[in-house]
């Protein structure tokens, strides 16, 4: 491999000039003319309520006001893993902010005045804004119908509960593995909810035209599953997948939250009742913080067990879930954490129990890292307070029990073969792990904090991509997949391979965001799969297009095809080194025998992956059986932090990541998904937190009150690390890494505090007032006050997580 | 009451009828077709929005269309209208940006900070970009970059 000559190197961004130049196009800077519609979405107070009526009329008076859409005329529920939701609510509101109506006017400003006129009478019930409740024997039902929602066969619902799904794994000898410990660590770790931000709201503009074709422009992670998911919803309106057509422009920021199908069903409903006329439901800043997806809560028990020489024996890892209203989405991320909760280490006795819990607050759904953010934070703070509870180095401890190529996972799998141990020790030593440093300001202390990670893709087993490749008369090539820009770099990186197998340079390869009519199929842009996945489908189309032209020069000039290959733009023979036929003369036109006859015509080619190998059936009490995870990414992290020891403010000195990217197709792109994952990561421990009032309203729904970080807040230095050990099947070797790069962040900052404290906090976000407050002795559960961002009201220490087994 | 305004944008004196209530970046976004500075919240917080107004960074969210009657805007277009800037060429080299919808207002702000002053310290630089959030980047492969730039 050490002959690649476009693979491997730091390209410039296919989509680096549209972007610094202002001419990159998103949803709403596109044009729809002076028949567009605004939908101004009219929403629920209450967290929990019977729809008793609407009364439209006054709304539908105003002069402007189209009409009024709402529940009545879309009975339908849609959803990506399980269909729990509804394009409006119909007998009853389930969270604070869910659409419940929409207002259409040519003026968005009429639309919005019109919106407060609409009358909607509730009866309102109880609710359950917190597992405590959610999970009480008598509990109050969000979803009393759960019995008839489809689901994917790896989901299992517990009916007449509020528990969506309850993935179990269970490995080895559970009772054995403590029996054989010489200490047990049991403890609780807490994570509120979160907010993608991306600086993007949603926006979606659909037509549904008089020949009866719905188009959606969306800024959408999914093109294809939206298609897919909307047309399945819409079929009862005589809809068929063939008629819709998804066209995703550039997307301002994702992080999940623009994947599967959220709000741009409304906009797909309503363009069917107003047809001929473009309508666009544009998302404001508060609404994108509460009626998208939100990263889910969770309350997580982990007991670990180890012997004294510092091998692990087992552990017991409980995860609640708060995810909200609906989840459709969010259970499968439920489903994720059940299969991979025991971190990047060979444990041989195994359970874990992850349920997905129904409350009446936003839906939950996918955002970075899907789960395994939330549960490293209780296992990576339990791994550095077991090693100092065995007396053993935290990072000696871990690197004991690093997974290895060839483990069996907790689900009876085999782990990829994987470069953890070397990012263990590359980030041990850039963080000078072992040498204590003082700070030059005496109030101030420095703590350093490790952690590992590991993620797999969470996907259906089918989950695959396509690609289609043509060929120029210029020797320039196109290509079209409809995997999505989110930023991470994933054109450029298609072109990189294509450049790769047929010589041609990426600056001479335009790769196109996807438009679901003439692109071929992805499943989504999400779970860091897609340089993985259609990067094999991408690369197989170069292949076959290469086949295509050697085929073609064999025939018209009678070269063997073993004699020939390409090289710098051209068509060479090994055996007669004058002959050089250059793509440009015959990639479209072919080339022309002694008779006057040509031979060829345009190259055009296609590629397709999916991993065969993958399989979600497995026994649900165990989880053994399947294959549902294709491989994992790991890494290691670390930070050296300072710490003001009145205020409580901390300083992120040097953070550091190393990630095992299989094979770094762009490492200047992977370098850029380490240093902005890392700083996305820190600020859900050092800044961000959802707040809700006691009646589940969110009340910081934007970005004074929501803090994200500015340029002041970046660590002093960043040091990012790539390890390579192959990945077999993907196309040069190469894995996903994107997500993965947030992931450590609560772990090793957590453990830095403690480092440096003697403190170990175990809610998020760990704020500098917490900090303070822990440093006075108060409990920050005591002064909290009426706004909850935890998934849990009561005292962690005494919430029953062995409860709900009797249900 | 509508009334026309004149606004000088990337050079070029256009007339638009507006309502006093009206806001600068949606006319200039829907009414003008200037899309280029983006609304990323619309109260001020994220710069998305930015503009260089009489050369002086102002976020288009906050202020009415009328205020600038009369007066000179500069979007991103403008900036590269006879090619990429230094800054520009430099952030499209050392790929700065990920999802680029930052992007517009960072560059203005960073344009407008090297312009008062050409050599800044790495704390003027985050000072002058402390505005404009970024979700995807980290910013430092920004800062970085305009560092390098005014060292060049
Ligand atoms: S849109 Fe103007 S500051 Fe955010
Ligand atoms: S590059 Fe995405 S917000 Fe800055």
């Amino acid at each position: 491999m050490s002959d690649l000559k476009y693979v491997g190197t730091s390209t410039v961004r296919v989509d680096g000039a549209p972007k610094v130049m202002g001419a990159a196009t998103y949803v709403d800077d596109m044009d729809f003319g002076g028949n567009l519609i605004y939908a101004q979405v009219v929403e629920s107070p209450h967290a929990h309520a019977l729809i008793k009526g609407i009364d439209t009329s006054e709304a539908e008076a105003v002069p402007g006001v189209i009409r009024v859409v709402t529940g009545e005329e879309f009975p339908f529920t849609f959803g990506l893993y399980m269909q729990d939701r509804y394009v409006f609510a119909r007998d009853r509101v389930r969270f604070v902010g869910e659409q419940v109506a929409a207002v259409l006017s040519r003026d968005p400003r009429i639309a919005m005045a019109a919106a407060k006129l609409v009358k909607v009478d509730y009866e309102v019930l109880p609710n359950v804004l917190d597992l405590g409740d959610a999970l009480k024997n008598d509990a109050v039902l969000v979803h009393e119908n759960l019995a008839d929602y489809e689901h994917v066969p790896w989901f299992f619902p517990r009916v007449n509960t509020n528990i969506a799904h309850w993935r179990k794994t269970r490995k080895g000898d559970i009772k054995k593995g403590f029996a054989e410990a010489d200490v047990i660590i049991e403890d609780t770790y807490e994570v509120p909810r979160y907010a993608h931000c991306p600086i993007e709201v949603h926006a979606i503009v659909g037509l549904y035209d008089h020949s009866g074709r719905l188009t959606l422009w969306s800024g959408s992670q999914s093109p294809f599953t939206q298609r897919n998911v909307i047309a399945e919803a819409l079929k009862p309106l005589g809809l068929s997948h063939h008629q819709v057509r998804v066209i995703t422009p550039f997307v301002g920021g994702g992080f999940g939250g623009k994947a599967g199908v959220s709000m741009e069903i409304i906009a797909a409903a309503v363009a069917m009742v107003v047809r001929g006329n473009p309508v666009k439901v544009l998302w404001s800043r508060a609404q994108e913080f509460y009626n998208t997806y939100q990263r889910q809560g969770v309350l997580a028990r982990v007991k670990l067990g180890a012997k004294k020489d510092g091998t692990i024996t087992a552990i017991e890892h409980d995860l609640h879930w708060d995810a909200g209203a609906y989840v459709e989405y969010g259970a499968n991320v439920v489903n994720a954490v059940g299969l991979s909760a025991t971190g990047a280490y060979r444990v041989p006795n195994v359970k874990i129990d992850s349920l997905c819990v129904y409350t009446n607050l936003p839906p939950g759904g996918p955002y970075r890292g899907f789960g395994y953010s939330e549960f490293h934070f209780g296992l990576e703070s339990h791994m550095t307070r077991m090693a100092k509870q065995l007396g053993m180095d935290p990072i000696e401890f871990r690197r004991k029990n690093a997974i290895r190529g060839g483990d069996t996972l907790c689900y009876g799998a085999e782990m990829n073969e994987n470069g953890l141990l070397e990012a263990i020790d590359k980030v041990s030593d850039a963080i000078e792990w072992g040498t204590k440093e003082e700070s030059a300001d005496e109030n101030k202390v420095i703590g350093k904090g490790f952690s590992c990670f590991w993620k797999a893709p969470a996907m259906p087993p089918n989950a695959s991509s396509a690609a289609f490749l043509k060929f120029n008369e210029d020797g320039s090539i196109n290509i079209t997949v409809s995997g999505m820009e989110l930023g991470q770099g994933y054109l450029t990186v298609m072109a990189q391979v294509v450049a790769e197998v047929l010589t041609v340079p990426p600056n001479k390869i335009r790769v196109e965001t996807p438009d679901t009519d003439r692109n071929p199929y992805e499943w989504q842009t999400v779970a860091s799969h897609v340089t993985w996945s259609c990067g094999n489908a991408v690369k197989k189309a170069a292949v076959e297009a290469k086949e295509k032209m050697i085929d073609v020069v064999h025939r018209a000039r009678g070269f063997d095809k073993d004699d020939l290959y390409l090289d710098d733009e051209k068509v060479k023979s090994k055996s007669d080194a004058s002959f050089e036929l250059p793509f440009s003369e015959f990639v479209i036109n072919g080339i022309m025998t002694e008779d006057g006859t040509f031979r060829g015509g345009p190259i055009v080619s296609s590629g397709m992956f999916m991993p065969e190998f993958a399989s979600a059936l497995s026994d649900p009490e165990t989880s053994q059986g399947g294959h549902p995870n294709v491989h994992y990414t790991v890494g290691a992290a670390g930070v050296i932090v300072e710490i003001d020891k009145d205020t409580g403010k901390m300083h992120i000195k040097r953070a550091v990541l190393a990630v095992d990217a299989g094979k770094a197709l762009n490492p200047s792109l992977v370098n850029g998904q380490i240093v902005g994952g890392m700083l996305q990561g820190i600020a859900t421990v050092l800044y961000e937190e959802i707040k809700f009032d006691k009646n589940g309203k969110l009340v910081n729904c934007n970005f004074t009150d929501y803090k994200l970080p500015t340029s002041l807040d970046v660590p002093d230095e960043v040091i990012p690390i790539i390890i390579e050990v192959e990945q077999p099947d993907g196309p040069f070797g190469a894995r996903g890494i994107a997500e993965h790069t947030m992931i450590p962040a609560a772990g090793m900052i957590a453990n830095a505090v403690e480092d440096a404290l003697g403190i170990r906090l175990k809610t998020l976000p760990i704020t500098a007032e917490k900090v303070a407050l822990a440093l006075n002795g108060i409990n920050y559960e005591d002064v909290r006050g009426d706004f909850m961002g935890l998934c849990f009201m009561g005292d962690r220490e005494k919430y029953d997580f062995d409860a709900v087994r009797q249900t | 009451m509508k009334r026309t305004i004149t606004i000088t944008i990337n050079g070029e004196a256009r007339n638009v009828d507006v309502s006093p209530s009206d806001v600068l970046l949606s006319v200039l976004r829907d009414r003008l077709g200037v899309t280029s500075p983006k609304e990323g919240c619309g109260r001020g917080d994220c710069g998305s929005c930015t503009i260089l107004l009489d050369g002086k960074i102002v976020r288009s969210c906050l202020i009415l269309a009328i205020e600038a009657d009369g007066h000179d805007i500069v979007t991103i277009d403008g900036l590269g209208k006879d090619g990429a800037t230094k800054l520009q060429k430099a952030l499209i080299a050392n790929n700065a940006f990920q999802c680029g919808f930052c992007a517009s207002g960072i560059i203005l702000a960073a344009t407008a900070l090297l312009e008062k002053n050409p050599s800044p310290s790495e704390e003027e630089v985050k000072e002058a970009l402390s505005g404009n959030l970024c979700r995807c980047t980290g910013y430092q492969p920004i800062i970085d970059t305009i560092l390098e730039v005014s060292r060049s």
